[in-house]
């Protein structure tokens, strides 16, 4: 194999381009070879695409990659609830066991714009529920830094391909945590932009007015290279935001001086684990000395974002799941007698576990009698949370803080108890509640177990978090490490 | 609290179902979400109003202006049952139609 | 025991666009099964709806017509349910904020005029079309799935099956003349449910309410109004108790049949849709809407009772559809006299659409060459007899009458030059008619101007001829 994504990034690997010295079908070759080798230990694709991945190379080199074609020629993966035109989407549910798509997700037609080679699509908890990739209809993805852990969720598939080095970048999505806190887990940075900031046109619904697709890589730059290709408005999303998209790259000067970094005191409270804590105190420490000014902060609200989101994201996945209904796509449930046959059989046995608690969570918070202590009383708790964050941010460019409050959990330790594993996501619930962009860099290693730092901006604040990401990264140089589990494999 | 009942009245509305166990099992789990979820009769919203959406967007429209997407056969590709570029379902005993 | 009805109308009106309600597929009526659909309206996963500008002004547009207050800020709702022509299992509607409420309309019931109330009227998405097979199947069609409608729930203010006919009549009416829609009850662009309940007279506690659904004419809904209501009141006068149930029209015995008794109401788990930024719609586009009503038939018809002269019933068959009293104000201002534009429109026009069954705008008829041939009548050039053959010619084949008329030689002869020698030889030849007409015999002047059309091949203008008749006679 030539090409090791432990030890290269998308600039480099342009350049090899644009030099001549490899090709994007030798690219391709290189990265099919390494997730068939890789993804034994990992099992981080559902599908891989090798015709798709050809084809598109072939056409790459075929128009010639210039050296403003960033993107051109370099593979890429998608988290599989992304829509992908006559590939496999299956949100890891077997109810989409065979659905094949007949139109393409806004960010996979403007990947393809630019380029970049499709290789395949990654696993997920279903239908993005789920902190573990543990909730999967084709098996746990494992984490590449220890292989009996969960790489996080519910973009566990898209952060252990990276994180092993089977590909250089992929996409996820994230509503409550699902891009950060895997990114967490597996020491690489994953970003969440602003909501608006990427189409959702062709992301499986699950909380739609919290989703949002982002990126995940080990190299912050190279997320600034993708993101600049995915964000900006869509026609097809009517909630997607009309700002044009800053030059990302032009923010990674590696100077913060000056910049205002809040970090709020809730998010170093108990529940947090010691050896975290001191990850992060250390990694303050580094802002400082990188010239930030930090200051403790209070988001008061903080401990009920649990609630909040679970109510909020599982209403609307209730309403957003009902389409599964075996009549027009997806699984059909065998010799059925009646339409309600149909509906109820396809569904029960078509759905995993977590899905249908929450669809029954969301339907009950609806039903008549419980809207309003429920769904509509999470709703206005939400607009507290959202002020929580405004009034920071009259002050702050930045909060700063734990991605998770521990690293990576053993597979298999908090499936059966859902409300320990939904209090896993409260750090990275609150920014989705907001609307902000956030992202987790890697901080360092707790009993050789990656932590991420979360970083928090203001809406459309994404440079100001590259910034920032970028001038720590080429502190703490985490990205030169190679994941325990994936030592001598190369 | 939530009960057993209302448990399998919400499966109904979901279209859903469980066996006994299941919804024995589903009942306990869904005791401990809804108990998680009454936190929130802590929080003193006063005149808050609901967030629904955060962006501030409002009066997204879309010209009116035809565009055909899909062929039916593209469409219908993805059909457990079909015939003559119809859906075929098992017909349901209550004949509602136009709920719009 | 005598009762009292109360009656509710809820009217689905499909709003006239070119595209639906969330996507851009193509609205058409008829189209082969599952065409004029995308990955929107099948429901895929990961879609997402685009809400179309122009079905939200027309549903302002009807809003302002029934003279209700349009709601400046307002959102969609999902309503939650299963069925098969419902891809997404939600309809995308307003529940919380409708587009509009407090409308009303004035009907007239015997001559008596009443205001009738509206309670609310909101845009969302029809559902597609199930047809219900033998052998335990059913199929759907998608292609009328997203058409956008406008659903207008009136106050239970309707008392009685003829004043439902009424409210329903004056709605088409008033929405045909808008334009937003075609209200059409046999294309399923107009689609009628009602609800009645009846209680005992002075008492005023609203009665258990049934629902009438699967009503294809404004005569089914009278019929099965009012057959509804004597079933009521013999549940009643019986000592029984009137359930709350959905029941059909049968047409052929005219009478209604249970289709489900209600138990508890639905819960539809109804919530704001995430996925369409609310609205806040400003007074300025409302104006603009405003602006853009074409006039009322109410308007239409006090204006051609004040203007024109034209008696009340006329005007009323004038503005019976948006296109005749279009056609009829259009034929005015090209010149016509507006009597006779109206008379020739309810009479020789009305006859044969009834005639062919066709609408007007079917035929060739336009309102410029109806008011040419009225031109024609009125300065003499044709005769009434003669007009009747142009105006078939004009009707069917769109020939502009005057040059018809002149290439058909079908013009009157009205020069005195040309008549006078024709009539004195005509008097010449028949001196005992002369005579006769001298002795008081008026059936002489009949005589002779028959022989002078005959001599003029019937193209004489007979009010000359007689006005020349008259004087050459008196010469002699
Ligand atoms: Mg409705
Ligand atoms: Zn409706």
């Amino acid at each position: 194999m030539s090409t090791d994504y432990l030890k290269t990034d998308i600039t480099s690997l342009h350049d090899d381009l644009v030099n001549k010295k490899t090709t994007a079908a030798q690219l391709a070759a290189d990265t099919l070879a390494a997730i068939d080798s890789k993804d034994k230990k990992t099992n981080a694709f559902i599908t891989v695409a090798p015709e798709v991945a050809e084809k598109q190379a072939a056409a790459a080199d075929e128009k010639g990659i210039g050296a403003a074609d960033t993107l051109a020629g370099i593979p890429i993966a998608l988290k599989d609830n992304i829509i992908t035109n006559g590939v496999k989407t299956t949100a890891a549910s077997k109810i989409l066991n065979n659905f094949i798509p007949v139109y393409d997700a806004t960010v996979a037609t403007r990947l393809q714009q630019a380029g970049a080679v499709l290789v395949g699509k990654t696993n997920l908890d279903e239908f993005a529920m789920g902190s573990s990739t543990e909730n999967s209809h084709y098996g746990n993805t494992h984490n590449a830094w220890a292989l009996d852990r969960v790489p996080g969720g519910s973009s566990g598939g898209s952060a252990a391909a990276v994180a092993a080095g089977e590909v250089v970048a992929a996409l996820g999505s994230d509503t409550g945590g699902s891009i950060r806190q895997p990114a967490a887990f597996n020491g690489i940075f994953g970003i969440k932009p602003t909501y608006g900031r990427v189409s959702r046109w062709g992301l499986i619904a699950f909380g739609s007015s919290l989703d949002q697709i982002g990126v995940l890589t080990r190299r912050v730059k190279d997320s600034a290279i993708v993101l600049q290709q995915i964000a900006g408005h869509d026609d097809n999303d009517d909630t997607s935001l009309p700002d044009p998209v800053p030059d990302y790259l032009a923010a990674l000067d590696g100077n913060i001086k000056g910049m205002r970094i809040a970090i709020p005191e809730e998010y170093l409270g108990e529940g947090v684990a010691q050896g975290v804590r001191d990850v992060i105190e250390k990694a303050v420490d580094t802002l400082k000395k990188l010239g930030a000014t930090v200051d403790t902060v209070s988001l008061p609200h903080t401990k009920y974002a649990v609630p909040t989101y679970y109510l909020i994201a599982s209403s609307e996945a209730s309403s957003n799941l009902q389409r599964f209904d075996g009549i027009r796509y997806g699984y059909r449930a065998e010799d059925v007698k009646n339409l309600e046959d149909v509906y109820v059989r396809s569904r029960s046995e078509g759905f995993g576990d977590e899905v249908k608690r929450r669809i029954m969570l969301g339907t009950f918070s609806l039903s008549a009698g419980f809207y309003d202590a429920y769904f509509n009383k999470a709703a206005k708790v939400r607009h507290l949370i959202q002020d929580d964050f405004t009034n920071v941010f009259a002050d702050y460019d930045l909060i700063v803080g734990p991605t998770t409050p521990t690293p990576a959990f053993k597979i298999g330790e908090k499936v059966d108890d859902p409300v320990t594993m939904y209090m896993n996501d409260i750090l990275t619930i609150p920014a989705n509640l907001a609307g902000i962009p956030a992202a987790s860099v890697p901080a360092g290693l707790v009993d050789g177990l990656p932590v991420g730092l979360q970083l928090m901006a203001k809406p459309l604040g994404e440079a100001t978090i590259f910034k920032t990401a970028d001038a720590f990264e080429r502190t703490t140089e985490f990205y030169k490490q190679v994941p325990t589990a994936m030592k001598g494999d190369n | 609290m939530i009960d057993r009942d209302q448990v399998a009245h919400v499966a109904g509305l979901a279209k859903l179902q469980f066996t006994d166990q299941e919804l024995t099992a589903f009942t306990k789990q869904m005791e401990d979400i809804m108990a998680m979820a009454d936190q929130l009769n802590e929080v003193d919203v006063g005149d808050t109003t609901p967030l629904y959406q955060v962006t501030d967007l409002k009066n997204v429209f879309r010209e009116d202006k035809p565009v055909l997407w899909q062929t039916r056969d593209q469409l219908l590709e993805n059909v457990p049952e079909k015939q003559n570029g119809l859906i075929k379902v098992p017909s349901i005993l209550d004949n509602g139609e136009g709920e719009a | 025991m005598n009762f009292e009805t109360t009656i509710g109308l809820e009217v689905h009106v499909e709003l006239k666009t070119k595209t639906k309600m969330f996507s851009p597929s193509p609205v058409s009526y008829g189209a082969k099964p599952n065409t004029n659909v995308n990955v929107i309206d099948f429901g895929f996963p990961g879609v997402l709806p685009r809400v179309n500008h122009n079905a939200y002004r027309l549903g302002i547009m009807v809003a302002l017509a029934l003279h209700a207050q349009v709601t400046r800020d307002t959102h969609f709702d999902r309503k939650n349910y299963f069925y098969p022509d419902n891809p997404k299992a939600y309809q995308i509607t307003q529940q919380e904020k409708p587009l509009a409420t407090n409308g009303w309309i004035e009907i007239n019931v015997h001559g008596k005029k009443k205001k009738i109330g509206i309670h609310e009227m909101h845009v969302e998405e029809d559902a597609g079309k199930n047809t219900h097979g033998d052998s335990g199947y059913s199929y759907v069609d998608l292609n009328r799935q997203g058409t956008p409608l406008i659903e207008i729930v009136s106050e239970p203010d309707i008392a009685s099956p003829e004043e439902a006919y009424a409210y329903l009549e004056q709605l088409r009416q008033i929405i045909q003349f808008t334009g937003a829609s075609d209200v059409k009850m046999e294309e399923g662009s107009m689609r009628v449910d009602t609800n009645i309940s009846i209680h005992p007279a002075g008492t005023d506690k609203f009665g258990v309410k049934a629902e009438l659904k699967n009503l294809n004419s404004f005569a089914h809904v009278r019929d099965g109004l009012a057959f509804e209501a004597k079933r009521q009141a013999e549940v009643l006068m019986a000592g029984g108790k009137v359930r709350q149930e959905t029941r059909r029209f049968d047409e052929p015995t005219g009478t209604t049949i249970l289709m489900r008794v209600k138990e508890g109401s639905d819960d539809y788990r109804y919530f704001p849709e995430p996925d369409i930024p609310p609205f806040h719609i400003a007074q300025s586009w409302i104006d603009e809407i405003a602006s853009e009503i074409p006039e009322m038939p109410s308007k239409r018809r006090e204006r051609y009772i004040n203007d024109f002269g034209i008696p009340e019933y006329d005007a009323g068959v004038l503005t019976a559809t948006k296109e005749m009293s279009d056609f009829f104000d259009e034929t005015v201002k090209d010149g016509a006299d507006a009597k006779l534009a109206a008379n020739w429109l309810m009479g020789n026009v009305n006859a044969y659409l009834n005639d062919q069954q066709v609408d007007l705008p079917d035929t060739k008829l336009t309102p410029a060459n109806l008011a040419t041939m009225i031109k024609l009548i009125v300065d003499g050039t044709i005769s009434s007899k003669i007009a009747k053959k142009v105006f078939q010619e004009t009707i069917t084949n769109g020939s502009e009458p005057k040059a018809w008329v002149e290439q058909k030689g079908l013009v009157q002869q009205s020069d005195p030059a040309v008549l006078t020698p024709i009539i004195t030889k005509v008097l010449d030849d028949n001196s005992q008619s002369i005579e006769d007409f001298k002795n008081g015999k008026d059936r002489a002047v009949g005589f002779l101007v028959g022989q002078i059309m005959k001599q003029t091949h019937g193209q004489a203008n007979p009010q000359v001829v007689n006005k020349i008749l008259m004087t050459e006679l008196k010469k002699r």
